[in-house]
């Protein structure tokens, strides 16, 4: 059994973006801070801090989940995906340049967490229906764009690599 | 907002787990998924002592058949239940309400007993539970005991488990060859919690007249309930009895009133929903007769 004091530090490794990360965080801190404030990855966004909105959404052992319900703590040994693991150096990947091409993005608050969210979602329904994609993107809450773009984005980055 | 600082304890086993339970003496939150407890903390809705994290409790999350009924382990992820061929054959009302369930981002970490613990008047997981007459598995060092989830939801986020109980499982009436089920639900947008939700099992006899009927409500009262439809056993499965029953049952709720929805509009929705599931299960155990 692991047992921290409230504001005990516990040393936390963890795999990022496929490299080995370490930091330190007391229990309350949200793994969301820990990602910005710990391993300066400042590409996750923080919104409403309570599961709602979706801008934190990361990938956890392969499953797309908020970052903002999840602890620090809870994630030693984890292994995460962020927005910074997508492009090769300036090399923005399929996706992100079918979300530019699409126009699916405007201030980008929401936009990391999106990514996130359809990188998974892709790996495990390469195939899907728009209804299966607009489902999926209901777990999003984006104050600019309206989703069409981004469901036209996913699809088009669906079928070309079905295609291939 | 950030939680109050609280102790981290990690238990291996279930029995560490109610020994914290026991040690923190009602002032511990228990950690499933964290989708509901995670936004209570953060905006110190609770400012428990500790923190008990059940996650890494690997026999909370396994399922089994036992003889007619199936258990699904507290920490069972909502999406595992929805993926499992298993809770399709047996609970075939759950893998129809699990659809409705948040969202992808939240039932990929939600548990199912962490739904049933929270115990929110419109979570279709207890629904479903208190429809079908399932139970709940609460484990303490002083006993072990199965609830009725008809008798576990008291109301709004309240429930029969006591501060040192641990929920462990749900234990399911497993599907029954020849029943059908239906679930619907009336939400402002995708994923969000329902206005109102109805959920049924239903069978035919070989002269078409209904041979078991059971109808639950959701979003209505402040906690799910099932309507007492012995009357109707025996009659004829048609529109006329569905709208009769509903009508009965609807005349004896007191609905929750809120910004979403007044009272009468949440016994309309229960008119309309509870007809079409009755009319939906229905129609399907014809075609299969
Ligand atoms: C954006 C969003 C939309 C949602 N929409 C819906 C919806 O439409 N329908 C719906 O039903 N839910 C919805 N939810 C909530 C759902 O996702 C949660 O999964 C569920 O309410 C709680 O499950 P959990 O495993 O996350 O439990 P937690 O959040 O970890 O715990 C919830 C409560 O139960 C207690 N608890 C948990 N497990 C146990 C246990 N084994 N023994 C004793 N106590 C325990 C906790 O202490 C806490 O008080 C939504 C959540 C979000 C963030
Ligand atoms: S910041 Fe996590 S869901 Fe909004
Ligand atoms: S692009 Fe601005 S919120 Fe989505």
């Amino acid at each position: 059994m692991l047992r921290r004091k409230p504001g005990e530090k516990h040393r936390i490794e963890l795999t990022v973006n496929g490299r080995r990360m370490a930091g330190h965080a007391e229990p309350r801190m949200l793994l969301v801070d820990f990602l910005r404030h710990e391993l300066r990855l400042y590409g996750t966004h923080v919104g409403c801090e309570h599961g709602v909105c979706g801008a934190c959404t990361v990938i956890i052992d392969g499953r797309a989940t908020r970052s903002c319900v999840r602890y620090a703590v809870q994630c030693d040994g984890a292994e995460i995906r962020t927005v910074e693991g997508l492009a090769a150096g300036e090399d923005l990947n399929a996706l992100q340049q079918a979300f530019s091409r699409h126009a699916a993005l405007q201030c980008g608050f929401c936009t990391a967490g999106i990514l996130m969210s359809v990188t998974q979602f892709l790996a495990e329904t390469p195939r899907p229906t728009e209804a299966q994609v607009r489902d999926m993107l209901s777990g999003h809450i984006c104050r600019c764009t309206g989703y069409e773009g981004m469901v036209r984005a996913i699809l088009e980055v669906a079928h070309s690599s079905a295609e291939a | 907002m950030k939680p109050v600082a609280f102790e981290y304890c990690r238990p291996d086993s279930i029995e560490e787990a109610l020994e914290l339970l026991v040690e923190f003496g009602g002032d511990a939150s228990v950690m499933a998924g964290g989708m509901s407890l995670g936004a209570m903390l953060n905006m110190r809705l609770v400012r428990p002592r500790a923190v008990i994290d059940i996650n890494r409790i690997a026999a909370l999350a396994e399922t089994r058949r036992e003889g007619a009924v199936f258990e699904t382990g507290a920490t069972l992820r909502q999406a595992d239940a929805l993926a499992s061929a298993a809770v399709a054959a047996a609970v075939p009302l759950l893998r129809l309400a699990l659809p409705h369930v948040g969202h992808y981002q939240t039932r990929s970490r939600g548990t199912l007993g962490g739904s049933a613990a929270h115990a929110d008047p419109s979570a279709e997981i207890p629904l479903c539970l208190v429809a079908l007459g399932g139970e709940i598995e609460l484990r303490s060092r002083r006993r072990s005991r199965r609830v009725a989830a008809r008798e576990f939801f008291h109301g709004v986020l309240t429930t029969s488990r006591a501060p040192d109980e641990l929920v462990t499982k749900l234990a399911w009436p497993a599907h029954k060859p020849g029943r059908r089920y239906a679930f619907e639900e009336i939400a402002q947008r995708l994923g969000d919690y329902a206005i109102a939700a109805a959920a049924c099992a239903v069978e035919l006899d070989s002269a078409g007249k209904i041979a078991f009927l059971a109808l639950g409500f959701g979003g209505i009262e402040d906690r799910p309930f099932a309507v007492d439809a012995k009357a109707f056993i025996g009659a004829k499965a048609a529109a006329a009895t569905f709208q009769a029953l509903v009508a009965d049952a609807a005349s004896k709720t007191t609905p929750l009133e809120d910004l979403q929805a007044s009272a009468a509009y949440r016994r309309q929705l229960m008119r309309v929903l509870g007809q079409r599931v009755l009319q939906r299960a229905f129609d399907e155990s014809a075609r299969k007769h």
